[in-house]
């Protein structure tokens, strides 16, 4: 999906978790987007954050790197 | 299905109150104190006769019909009017009263046209009845109606009319107005026998009258009588079943002549609407059978081409291989489907089972995305549930009532008069809404307080009415530390009494004055029970989902939840947009709101289908729009849905559908998305075909069948027949069984079946082992999720901003006739209430642009323009401008955005920045859409045979 309209939803979510502690800021983040988003759209992502994430909140980014983390969409972007 | 008649008990039943005890014509009857002689005399089957009462009113007592004989008092007193004593003796028949009543029956007879074997009310007229029951044999005065014969027939209403010659100035009607419906359009007028039913305009078209059809339904003579009654004779059999638009979900008999429907009669039993009506329900049925109606499959190759009427086997063999085809050549991600919230709660089971296990992904979505997905979020994360917290009849207990961006009168009307009935009864109201909805001051309802803020602004709002809460120590401590979660409580509470929350540091944004906040916060914190209803214009945000937590907040905060009188309820749109929601409709959750990922659940489905299951959420239904853009998603499966309509963004919408190689809709008519289909399968009406809905106090209703399908398949079987062509098994002989699958499958559907439902009339969800009869008031003891959340709640403005290029803000709405997209209302004589979709706009802002009434304007935005007559209107607010997206040829979201809620896409239909410009022409989306829309609609009828 387009970098720009992905680039918005997830400043949109981190916007909302933002006022929360830092720690649960960022699970809240990954959680979020881990739930909703289909593995297309993360993928997406992945491939925009390794382009520059040009854009993205840095609190969103930090959430989108935590799902990052165990996300089999992520390796499937890999591969 | 022989035609069904309901008691009628003359006067309301009571409830509650001391059981009194009384003896009627020698049987000895106990009922609650406060029931009238009357109604305890029908309990026993003992019809008193009577004229002027009817069970849904209080007693009047005008008539003299009624009387009795009560031992130990001296006359024949009315026994409507008359309340129950403990040992009364009564006596309804002696050759006294016999006499009396003739005498009276006398008197209304001498006043009344003698044309009944004519008379469109005959056999279904009380005072035939009456005179029969007293054995009325002679009249020895007038018999000509003499008073009020001179007086035309008013037959302004499309659908009813008033025949003043037959009135017998019982008054019921004008009660019904007033008390049922609330809207005090009638008044007697004059005295004695010269009095008349006066409409307060020049007729009835012109009044105010809603035409919810309360007074044809109270009047007991053809004097309000509907018109297809007068054109078709009466029914002969009835059919009870829901209406199929709103979210009230009213309990209708289709009143039949064999597969016709004459009318629609409310029903008393439904414990949703309590025999009331809207004028959609009651009357706006007729394009059921339109001729517009399609009802042969149809197919083409390119949107361009013309439709070729094929078989059904042709049809779901030609979608089901373009499917595999477009899945082999794109990948198995590339389709998907969209599960339609005005279909049966089985219908819509069905589509996102075959849609999850015949398509093999999770690409579903419902239309719920675009209006209340934020609910299902945001009630979800506070409380455990995605559903509202009471029944309807709860309004009937509480004393302080928040109205949120929701216009109840026009949107949700039967559940409005109930709520201004309360109102009237003296429950104090708040009403936070952009513009001065009739709410706000309406024939004996005023608001305590407007809260007239800006458009987008809510979250700030919702926050300051919690500071109020939280600083001004009016939190139900109690409730909190027993029922919440403490520590999310206290992070919450630390936030929301930070001074940037404050009513007076929000007034800036929301733009309404801060003492006018801070009272209003304080009569919700302290007026005693407190309800929240909310509709659209909560969740239609781009922090739709932020705002519903932060109403659940201040719910909890004040301890108004899990008991009578409170809680927090969406006023929910479409009719079973509830039902769709629990059924699984959405892209990341199986029915029940439980997530894909579980494993657990997964399981469940899995070996009960046979197949595998994704447990990667899906796309939502702009994600699958975006794709399709993007040349990644190429078939959709549309099941009564008008995508191309309702959807923000018309241009991207249609982008998204044009890009795809294989649309099929099913639905009754060729909408606005059929334009963009290759695969037509025709739809069928709440009318044909058994199934359930659940409506807003997620009350589970059944829908019966009362003709055959059109187009021989209800939608059901038009699903499972494509199913098969896919190659998914999926047998079920009746929507029954698909109900006992749900049931299997989903912990809060545990204890549902038709045979449950044949039993209680309705049941609302939870209901299992727990909950046998079902679930009226939820979160009683302990939240569904166990303590509930607090959550931080901080406002973000929009980026939809206005700005020197678009000034004003526009937000859309809906208006009472007309029905979402239309083309269910359309196609009836609604029409003549709402013909066109207007701007209203603040006189203010008009001057300042040269606009008039009726002047057509262009109104803009950066997604794209559309011309509309402006309406100029004190209902706004300087800045802020409306409209409704109800007629295709206005195209209103082609001017909307694509931004859209944070956590579920919801659309922010809410917030537009506009430009508003006289103008003299359509704009060039509209010529457009009207004449590639005539090319993309024809119908090449026969074709296939001249192919052959
Ligand atoms: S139709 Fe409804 S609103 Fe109109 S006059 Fe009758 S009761 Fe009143
Ligand atoms: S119109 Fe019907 S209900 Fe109204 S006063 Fe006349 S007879 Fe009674
Ligand atoms: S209120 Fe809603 S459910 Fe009831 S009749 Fe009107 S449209 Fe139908
Ligand atoms: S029915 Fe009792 S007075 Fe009319």
């Amino acid at each position: 999906m387009s970098a720009a309209k992905l680039v918005h939803m997830a400043n949109q979510i981190a916007d909302f978790f933002r006022s929360q502690p830092d720690e649960a800021a960022v699970a809240g983040i990954a959680e979020h987007i881990r739930s909703f988003w289909a593995p297309v759209m993360r993928r997406d992502m992945y491939a925009h954050v390794d382009a520059g994430g040009q854009g993205l909140d840095p609190l969103a980014r930090r959430g989108v790197e935590r799902m990052r983390g165990d996300d089999p969409a992520a390796r499937a972007a890999e591969s | 299905m022989s035609l069904v008649r309901e008691t009628d008990y003359g006067t309301p039943l009571r409830e509650s109150g001391a059981p009194v005890t009384l003896v009627i014509d020698g049987a000895s009857v106990t009922v609650p104190q406060g029931t009238s002689v009357m109604a305890a005399a029908m309990t026993l089957g003992t019809q008193i006769p009577k004229l002027c009462a009817t069970d849904s009113l209080e007693a009047f007592g005008s008539c003299r019909l009624c009387l009795v004989e009560i031992e130990g008092r001296r006359g024949a007193p009315a026994s409507c009017t008359t309340p129950v004593e403990n040992g009364m003796v009564v006596r309804t028949q002696t050759t006294r009263l016999a006499d009396l009543r003739r005498g009276v029956m006398e008197l209304y007879i001498s006043d009344h046209p003698l044309d009944c074997l004519t008379c469109s009310a005959n056999g279904d007229c009380e005072l035939q009845d009456m005179a029969g029951a007293v054995g009325l044999r002679d009249v020895r005065y007038g018999q000509d109606g003499a008073q009020h014969r001179t007086v035309a027939k008013d037959e302004s209403n499309p659908y009813f009319t008033f025949d003043s010659s037959k009135c017998i100035v019982c008054s019921r009607c004008v009660r019904a107005c007033e008390d049922v419906q609330g809207t005090f359009a009638l008044t007697i007028d004059g005295r004695g026998l010269g009095s008349l039913v006066a409409t307060g305009g020049p007729d009835f078209l012109g009044s105010e009258c809603v035409s919810c059809g309360a007074c044809v339904q109270a009047c007991p003579t053809a004097t309000l009588n509907e018109k297809s009654v007068i054109e078709m004779g009466t029914p002969t059999k009835s059919v009870l079943t829901t209406c199929a638009y709103c979210g009230v979900g009213c309990s209708f008999r289709a009143e039949m002549q064999g597969d016709k429907v004459v009318r629609m009669v409310p029903s008393k039993e439904g414990k949703a609407n309590e025999g009331h009506s809207c004028v959609k329900g009651r009357f706006a049925w007729g394009y059921a059978t339109h001729k517009d109606r399609i009802t042969k499959p149809m197919i083409r190759a390119k949107t361009t081409d013309e439709w070729r009427e094929v078989s059904w086997e042709e049809a779901f063999a030609h979608a089901a291989s373009e499917f595999r085809r477009i899945q082999g050549a794109y990948g198995r991600d590339a389709i998907g489907g969209i599960t339609s919230s005005r279909c049966t709660n089985e219908e819509t089971f069905l589509v996102q089972k075959l849609i999850r296990a015949g398509f093999g992904n999770n690409n579903v979505d419902t239309c719920a995305r675009v209006c209340h997905s934020p609910t299902g979020y945001g009630l979800k994360t506070a409380f455990g549930t995605s559903a509202g917290t009471q029944d309807f009849e709860s309004v009937e207990r509480s004393d302080v009532i928040m109205v949120i961006g929701a216009n109840p009168t026009d949107a949700h009307p039967v559940f409005a008069s109930r709520m201004k009935k309360r109102l009237r009864d003296g429950a104090r109201l708040i009403v936070v809404d952009p513009r001065r909805i009739d709410l706000v001051r309406s024939a004996h309802v005023e608001a305590d307080y407007h809260l007239p803020l800006k458009p987008g602004t809510n979250v700030a709002m919702i926050n300051a009415l919690a500071h109020v809460v939280v600083t001004e120590g009016l939190i139900d401590e109690a409730f909190v530390r027993e029922r919440c979660d403490l520590e999310d409580f206290q992070v919450w509470a630390r936030f929301i009494a930070q001074e940037r929350n404050s009513p007076e540091a929000t007034q800036e944004l929301t733009g309404v004055p801060a003492q006018d906040v801070r009272a209003a916060a304080r009569l919700y914190a302290t007026g005693g029970n407190a309800a929240i209803y909310y509709g659209l214009g909560v969740t239609e945000h781009s922090q739709g989902s932020t705002m519903v937590m932060g109403m659940a907040n201040l719910a909890m905060a004040t301890g108004n939840l899990g008991r009578d009188g409170v809680g927090v309820n969406p006023l929910r749109g479409q009719n079973n947009v509830q039902g769709a929601c629990d059924m699984g409709s959405f892209p990341h959750e199986f029915s029940g709101y439980r997530h894909v990922s579980d494993d657990a659940t997964r399981d469940m489905f899995e070996s009960l289908w046979g197949v595998p299951l994704s447990s990667e959420p899906g796309l939502r239904i702009p994600n699958m729009l975006d794709q399709a853009v993007e040349g990644r998603f190429k078939g959709l499966y549309v099941q009564g849905e008008d995508i191309a309509q309702s959807d923000p963004d018309t241009k991207h919408v249609t982008n998204g559908l044009a890009n795809m190689e294989c649309v099929i809709v099913q639905d009754l008519f060729l909408n606005e998305t059929a334009k963009y289909a290759h695969v037509f399968f025709p739809g069928s009406s709440f009318l044909e075909k058994d199934g359930t809905f659940t409506n807003a106090e997620r009350r589970i209703s059944r829908v019966r069948k009362a003709m055959a399908p059109l187009a021989g398949l209800a939608d059901w079987e038009v699903t499972i027949r494509f199913a098969e062509a896919l190659g998914v098994r999926m047998h079920y002989d009746h929507p029954a069984q698909i109900m006992d699958e749900i049931a299997y499958l989903t912990p809060t559907f545990a204890g549902v079946s038709y045979r449950k439902l044949d039993e209680l009339g309705s049941v609302q969800w939870p209901c299992n082992a727990q909950a046998p009869e079902g679930t009226p008031i939820m979160h009683v003891d302990r939240f569904v999720r166990g303590k509930g959340k607090f959550m931080v709640t901080e406002f973000v403005a929009s980026d939809e901003r206005t700005g020197p290029r678009f000034p004003l803000i526009l937000t859309t709405g809906r208006i009472l006739s007309q029905y979402n997209v239309g083309v269910q209302t359309q196609r009836t004589s609604n029409n003549v209430w709402h013909g066109e979709d207007v701007l209203e706009i603040h006189p203010f802002d008009a001057e300042q642009r040269g606009v008039r009434e009726g002047d057509l304007v262009s109104l803009q935005s950066r997604s794209g323009d559309v011309s509309l007559h402006a309406h100029v209107s004190e209902r706004m607010q300087p800045g802020v401008v409306y409209t409704t997206f109800h007629h295709a040829r206005t195209g209103a979201n082609v001017v909307t955005t694509d931004y859209s809620d944070w956590a579920t896409n919801c659309p922010e239909y809410k917030v537009t920045a506009v430009q508003v410009q006289k103008t003299n022409r359509w704009s060039d989306w509209q010529e457009q859409d009207r004449a590639s829309g005539d090319l993309m609609r024809r119908i090449s009828r026969g074709a296939a045979n001249a192919a052959e």
